[in-house]
C-alpha cells in the first residue's frame, strides 16, 4: 500500500545530489531529488499478533487506513511525527525497526479519544496505542514510560485499598521519575492555594499524613483482582513469547534542576 | 404536570473530590441543598478505575465501576447514581455498556464479584448519569430562572466540557437523540443552565478540545500546551470565566495556567470555576459555601467587581 503523505519520507530517507549524471544525461537540478532505496528484510509476522493480544490492542486488524485518527489527534496536532494511522500499518505490515523510530512518543497518547469517535471502522486506536505501548515495554524496547509508572502507582494503590490518595501518589511518581517534588510550578500553585486559607491548608496538610482513603472489607476484593492481575500478566508474557521470570523494564527518568534552599525561599516570597 | 425527574439520587462523588477536586463536592452538595434535592453518597464506594486502571487492564476497570453500580442499585436501592466526575461517568457508563454486549466483560465481573463477596452488577439496574443531567432534568432552566437571585448577567462565560463527557460516543447511547437531548459534538446542557442563571454564553470552539489531563504530570509540557490553546481561545472569544464540569480539566486548568506562567511565562486571565459554583451564586448562596475560596484560580476579584461575593 502506498504511503501518500508526503511528510512521512523521513529527511534522511530523501537523497539530494547536487550534481548528479545517471547514464550519460546530466540530471541536476529538478531531478536530483530521490528517495533511498530501501529492501526490508526484517518483517516481523508476529507483532501485530502480539499487539492484538495487549488490552486495548484486540481490533487493530479492521483498520482500512483512512487516516481520520491522524486526522482529529491531539497530540498529532503538537507533533506531526506522532501518526497513529501510520503505526497501525506499519504494525500490520510487520515494518518492526520503522515503528521503532518512533518508540519515544507512542506513549505521549492523551487519551482524548478523538480518534475512537472518528474512526469508522471500530478499532479504538487509543486502545492500539495504549497496546502498542505495553508491547514496546514488554519486548524490552524501551524503558517504563512516565504514563506507565504514573499507571503502576495508581492502580496499585486502588488495588490495595479501594481508593486513591493523591499526595501519597504524586510523591511516589516523582520519587520513580526522579524528579524532584519541590518544583517552582508547584510551589506557586500552594502560594495560591494558602491565600485564602492558610490554616485549612495546614490541616488539610496534617490530615493527609493521619487518613488514608480506603474502602472498608476490601481483602477480598484485593486478592481476587490480584489473583486476575498475575494471571493476565502471564497471559500477556505467553502471547509475545516472552519467558515467565523475563525482567521488568526500568523505569523512565525525567531529572530536574532541585530547588536549593534560596531558590526555594525566593520562589515561596514573590 | 408531571413529576420531574432525579428528584433523589445516589451519589458518587469518586476520588478526585475528596481530593483536589474538593470544592466541586462542596459546591454540589450546596446546590442539592439549596434545590431541595436529595442525594445520598453511594455507601463504601470504591474509585471507578480511572483511566490508569483501564490502561492496565479494561475489565478490571469495568469490575470497579460496576460494584459503585452495584452499591447503588442493590443495596441502597436507586434508579440513578449521579457522577459530577467525566471521569467516573465515563467509566461507569463504559463499564454498563461493556456488561450489556459484551460476554467476556461478564464473566470476569461475576467470577470478580463473587470472590469479593457482593452481589453482581448487571446491566440496566441502574442508570448512570452526569452532575449536568441531574440538573438539567431534576430543576430545568425554568428552575433554574425562577430561583435566581445574582444574576450572572453580564458574566461572559466560556463552557469546557473536555473528552471523557462525550466520546466515544458508543457508551453515550442516550446523546445525539435530537432536541432535548445532549449532543456529543456540541454539548450545551451547561450552556442551557448558565444561560438560565444569566450569564453570557460565548461561542467557545473548543468546548470538546482536550486539556491533556491524562499527562498532567507524566507529559506536563504537553499538557501546559493543551490548556494554553484553552485558555486563549477563550480570552479570543473574550471569555472572562472558563466553566469546567469536571475536577481533573479543572486542576488541570488550574495547574497548567500557573505553569505556563511560571515556565513560560504566558499569562492568561480567565479564571476557572466550577459551573455548580457559578450556579450556586446565581442562587445567592454564600462562596465560602461553594469553595470558591478553595480553587488555586483566584476568581474572588471579578466576583466582587461583578458583585457576586463580598
Ligand atoms: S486518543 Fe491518543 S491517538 Fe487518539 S486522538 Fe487522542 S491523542 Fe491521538
Ligand atoms: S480512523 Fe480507524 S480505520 Fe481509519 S486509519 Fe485510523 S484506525 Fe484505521
Amino acid at each position: 500500500m502506498p504511503i501518500h503523505e508526503k511528510h512521512l519520507i523521513r529527511e534522511e530517507n530523501l537523497l539530494t545530489h547536487d550534481k548528479l549524471v545517471i547514464e550519460g544525461v546530466d540530471v541536476s537540478g529538478h531531478w536530483s531529488t530521490f528517495i533511498q532505496t530501501r529492501v526490508v528484510s526484517d518483517y516481523n509476522e508476529k507483532m501485530e499478533d502480539e499487539i492484538a493480544a495487549l488490552p486495548g490492542g484486540e481490533h487493530i486488524n479492521r483498520c482500512w487506513q483512512c487516516g481520520s485518527c491522524t486526522n482529529s489527534c491531539t497530540v498529532n496536532a503538537i507533533n506531526p511525527d506522532f501518526n497513529p494511522r501510520y503505526w497501525i500499518y506499519l504494525i500490520r505490515t510487520g515494518m518492526e525497526s520503522e515503528l521503532l523510530r518512533d518508540k519515544d512518543i507512542i506513549w505521549q497518547c492523551v487519551s482524548c479519544n478523538k480518534c475512537t469517535y472518528a474512526c469508522p471502522r471500530d478499532v479504538f486506536p487509543e486502545g492500539v496505542m495504549k497496546a502498542t505501548s505495553h508491547w514496546l515495554t514488554l519486548k524490552g524496547h524501551t524503558p517504563k514510560s512516565p504514563l506507565q509508572i504514573f499507571d503502576e502507582e495508581f492502580a496499585g494503590q486502588v488495588f490495595a485499598k479501594g481508593k486513591i490518595e493523591e499526595s501519597r501518589l504524586i510523591r511516589r511518581f516523582f520519587a520513580r521519575t526522579g524528579q524532584p517534588v519541590v518544583q517552582d510550578w508547584l510551589l506557586s500553585m500552594v502560594k495560591r492555594m494558602i491565600k485564602y486559607l492558610p490554616v485549612k491548608m495546614l490541616i488539610g496538610l496534617g490530615l493527609q499524613t493521619l487518613f488514608h482513603p480506603r474502602a472498608r472489607g476490601w481483602a477480598r476484593a484485593r486478592a481476587a483482582i490480584n489473583e486476575y492481575v498475575h494471571e493476565k500478566e502471564a497471559a500477556h508474557r505467553k502471547a509475545l513469547g516472552l519467558p515467565a521470570d523475563a525482567p521488568e523494564a526500568p523505569d523512565a527518568q525525567q531529572p530536574q534542576p532541585h530547588l536549593d534552599r534560596k531558590a526555594l525561599i525566593a520562589a515561596l516570597k514573590n | 404536570m408531571t413529576a420531574k425527574k432525579y428528584q433523589k439520587v445516589a451519589y458518587y462523588p469518586g476520588c478526585a473530590l475528596e481530593g483536589t477536586g474538593h470544592s466541586y463536592n462542596r459546591s454540589t452538595k450546596a446546590l442539592g441543598a439549596a434545590l431541595g434535592l436529595e442525594i445520598d453518597e453511594v455507601k463504601n464506594w470504591n474509585c471507578c478505575g480511572a483511566m490508569e486502571v483501564k490502561n492496565i487492564d479494561p475489565k478490571l476497570q469495568t469490575y470497579l465501576s460496576s460494584r459503585v453500580m452495584a452499591i447503588a442499585a442493590q443495596e441502597m436501592g436507586y434508579d440513578a447514581v449521579m457522577a459530577p466526575c467525566n471521569g467516573c461517568y465515563h467509566n461507569l457508563k463504559k463499564a454498563e455498556y461493556d456488561l450489556a454486549n459484551d460476554e467476556e466483560s461478564r464473566q470476569v465481573v461475576d467470577s470478580l464479584s463473587k470472590k469479593a463477596g457482593h452481589g453482581t452488577y448487571k446491566a440496566g439496574e441502574v442508570e448512570t448519569i452526569h452532575a449536568l443531567d441531574w440538573l438539567k432534568e431534576s430543576i430545568g432552566e425554568d428552575g433554574i430562572r425562577e430561583r435566581v437571585r445574582n444574576s450572572l448577567k453580564g458574566l461572559k462565560i466560556a463552557n469546557y466540557y473536555g473528552c471523557m463527557y462525550t466520546r466515544p460516543r458508543h457508551i453515550f447511547p442516550e446523546k445525539d437523540k435530537g432536541p432535548g437531548s445532549e449532543s456529543t459534538s456540541q454539548p450545551h446542557f451547561m450552556d442551557d443552565l448558565l444561560a438560565a442563571a444569566g450569564a453570557e454564553i460565548v461561542d467557545y470552539p473548543l468546548k470538546t478540545a482536550c486539556c491533556g489531563g491524562a499527562h498532567s504530570l507524566s507529559d506536563s509540557d504537553i499538557s501546559t500546551k493543551l490548556v494554553l490553546n484553552l485558555l486563549r481561545a477563550a480570552e479570543a472569544c473574550g471569555a472572562d470565566v472558563i466553566a469546567t464540569e469536571c475536577p481533573t480539566c479543572h486542576s488541570g486548568l488550574e495547574m497548567h495556567q500557573v505553569r505556563a506562567e511560571k515556565r513560560f511565562g504566558i499569562k492568561t486571565t480567565p479564571v476557572i470555576l466550577y459551573f455548580t459554583q457559578l450556579l450556586g451564586l446565581a442562587l445567592g448562596l454564600n462562596p465560602r459555601d461553594l469553595g470558591v475560596h478553595e480553587n488555586i484560580s483566584d476568581s474572588l476579584p471579578l466576583l466582587r467587581e461583578r458583585g457576586l461575593a463580598v
